[in-house]
């Protein structure tokens, strides 16, 4: 594999890492944008552009935004008294070492049957258009109405209610 | 001979890389363009320091500076001497690390819209099949910077500029890509050398470009109104409003730092005005179709420069919009006029052609403008002024 | 190892570090934070399964991961909604703190 990829991979394992583990709570956001921007690499280097910038422009460029709004309006920046990490955190540890274990024996089980290198594949972002309105286009229209209802719902669950209407 | 001229920058590329063995031809030839970008695109933004200047001076009936070389015209050196020189201050209870690579990550993520910009007949660095896309997603990586500034100072004006900053980006942002996405319909592709292809005709003398359509010229002006917010300039300056916040969020930064952050946002507002040309405007294509001897370098490079005349002009004319004036602008009246804008695109390019589809897409576009202008100020009085002097 | 699998390898670790972080943190923040980074290692598979598999011209797995990222945007948008709305409630983001149905 190329050098590139190990780089590519160590930099979004490392800021998932730091995502998770570390204490200040803005910083975890920042390491999780790190760990979106490699993972939208690792995109481009599967040949997959559109998916690849689109990750770029929804994930760093509205859901990274999102989450630091969110830890600025609840006063994330202070650290809290009781620690970081919760009473069942070793719990926490095991199912999720088990949940790696388990998938990693997958993977490298069928390692030898897993196909190797082949070719390109000539996809336009015309191809996805066209697969968008023709093949998609139920998931398309079900896509639209449920960013609506989310972004209607959103506004109603976070906006202040009014004084005496309860 | 007027090929040669206009191609010249690509004759120039491959007799130098022609110097090279074959293997490193290739990296050879990117590694010049990206040079050629890195170094005329901050030599232009020096350039345009001193036009800004010089230019807001004149409009409040002064000079601006005149004492640097003929004109003033060496007052950037001036400026990046200083700049350099200056004492780098970082606030003890900064966030170092961030605080570092604020600036940093502002000018890569910019720098690198500059590479699916078409400068000239084949003069573009990367020819992407979504190039639009990516552009947008380098614009949209400035913003994550723009937070990172603010928090890390531990400053409450810094972090209020940056959130402003951040509120009034993601907001513009949509309409922005709402207003490309009627250019991308009609052109058929996200491809910007195919844009420009598809604006490069000629009826008689006049050009086909996007502006000089009705819903061209709405997706323009939502475009230019979007471009303008986005990078923070005047009237939308709130954010790094002088007299309101100090510096905004870059309060704490000083020397090269706030350097790095004048031309991140100078080349914000190249690369955006770049991209507008390229969508709107024609690219490099020549204006009439007897002036298609001048190289299409020139005329790329003109369109840019008349666009920044223009924020020039703005900042120095309209005075700064309040936060929230700047919120309902955006999502009560743009946005809306922008999705209009769409669909009267999308009924343009199916009512075929001819003088019916003029009428009705300018009538409908007019008369949303006139409704919902009239409609969202029902609540101001239109009278004669009256003003009220200090007796 | 072939491409494919180390690429799935990868998307494997990105899922169990995100599966760590929502059951390891107390901010509820992190829990979506933990969350996402699993989509994404969901995604990754998609598009690696995708480029490897033996018919890239259906573009299903790309498709897959588009509609997910949009569906994973609009999720964050109405969890951190709810998260705020809780803090508003509650005065904290602290999990261990909220064991209780009562209001």
């Amino acid at each position: 594999m190329s050098p590139v990829f190990y780089l590519v991979s160590a930099m979004t394992v490392a800021g998932a890492l730091a995502a998770v583990l570390l204490k200040p709570l803005v910083h975890c956001a920042l390491a999780v944008t790190v760990a979106f921007a490699g993972l939208a690499f690792l995109f481009l280097s599967l040949d997959a552009q559109f998916a690849g910038f689109a990750q770029i422009l929804v994930y760093i460029g509205a859901v990274a935004i999102l989450i630091v709004f969110a830890i600025l309006l609840t006063k994330g920046s202070e650290l809290p008294r009781d620690g970081v990490f919760s009473r069942s955190w070793l719990a926490g540890v095991v199912i999720s070492a088990a949940v790696f274990a388990a998938l990693g024996w997958a993977i490298l089980r069928s390692a030898w049957t897993l196909p190797h290198e082949t070719a390109v594949p000539a996809v336009t972002v015309h191809d996805i258009g066209v697969a968008l309105v023709d093949r998609y286009v139920l998931p398309l229209e079900i896509v639209a109405l449920l960013l609506t209802a989310a972004t209607i719902g959103a506004v109603i669950v976070a906006m202040h209610e009014k004084e005496g209407v309860k | 001979m007027i090929d040669k001229m206009d191609q010249i920058f690509v004759l120039l590329q491959h007799w130098l890389v022609a110097f090279l063995p074959l293997s490193l031809q290739p990296v050879a030839s990117v590694l010049l363009a990206v040079v050629a970008i890195v170094c005329v695109f901050p030599g232009l933004f020096a350039l345009t320091t001193v036009f800004e200047r010089k230019g807001l001076a004149r409009i409040q009936n002064r000079i601006g500076p005149n004492r640097v070389g003929p004109f003033g015209l060496f007052q950037p050196v001036a400026d990046g001497i200083k700049s350099l020189t200056k004492e780098d201050i970082v606030p003890s209870s900064a966030n170092a690390p961030v605080h570092f690579l604020a600036p940093i990550v502002l000018v890569v993520a910019v720098f690198m819209g500059f590479a699916v910009l078409p400068m000239g007949r084949n003069m573009v660095l990367v020819d992407m099949d979504a190039g639009l896309l990516f552009y947008f997603a380098m614009g949209a990586s400035t913003e994550v910077s723009v937070f990172m500034a603010g928090w890390s100072s531990r400053n409450k004006y810094s972090l209020l500029g940056a959130m402003r900053a951040v509120a009034q980006m993601i907001s513009y942002e949509v309409v922005l890509l709402l207003s490309s996405v009627s250019v991308v319909m009609i052109a058929g592709s996200l491809s910007l050398t195919k844009i420009v292809a598809a604006q490069s005709g000629y009826t008689g003398y006049f050009p086909h470009w996007y502006i000089f359509t009705p819903w061209g010229l709405v997706g323009f002006i939502m475009y230019a109104i979007a471009a303008t917010a986005e990078t923070n300039r005047s009237p939308f300056d709130l954010p790094e409003g002088e007299s309101e916040l100090v510096a905004g969020y870059h309060t704490e930064y000083s020397g090269f730092k706030f350097a790095l952050f004048f031309l991140g946002e100078y080349l914000a507002m190249f690369s955006i005005s770049g991209l507008g040309t390229t969508l709107f405007l024609g690219g490099w294509s020549a204006p009439f179709s007897f002036f298609t001897f001048i190289p299409s370098w020139f005329w790329f490079f003109a369109k840019l420069m008349m666009s920044i005349f223009v924020f020039i002009w703005m900042r120095g004319t309209l005075p700064r919009l309040r936060q929230d004036q700047l919120m309902n602008f955006a999502w009560k009246f743009v946005l809306p006029l922008t999705l209009l804008n769409l669909m009267v695109t999308a009924l343009w390019r199916f009512m075929g052609e001819g003088w019916a589809r003029w009428g009705v897409c300018s009538a409908i576009l007019i008369a949303a403008y006139i409704l919902m202008g009239r409609v969202g100020m029902y609540k101001e009085h239109f009278g004669p002024r009256r003003y009220r002097y200090a007796e | 190892m072939t491409p494919l699998a180390s690429y799935l390898l990868v998307a494997a670790l990105v899922f169990a570090i995100g599966l760590a972080g929502a059951l390891v943190r107390r901010n509820a923040i992190l829990v979506l934070i933990g969350i996402e980074l699993m989509l994404n290692a969901a995604n990754l598979n998609f598009i690696a399964f995708w480029r490897y598999g033996p018919h890239p011209e259906a573009l299903t797995g790309m498709m897959f991961a588009i509609f997910s990222i949009a569906v994973a945007a609009a999720e964050a948008a109405v969890g951190l909604g709810l998260v705020i709305s809780i803090y508003r409630h509650a005065q904290t983001t602290d999990l261990d703190k909220m064991n209780r149905m009562k209001g």
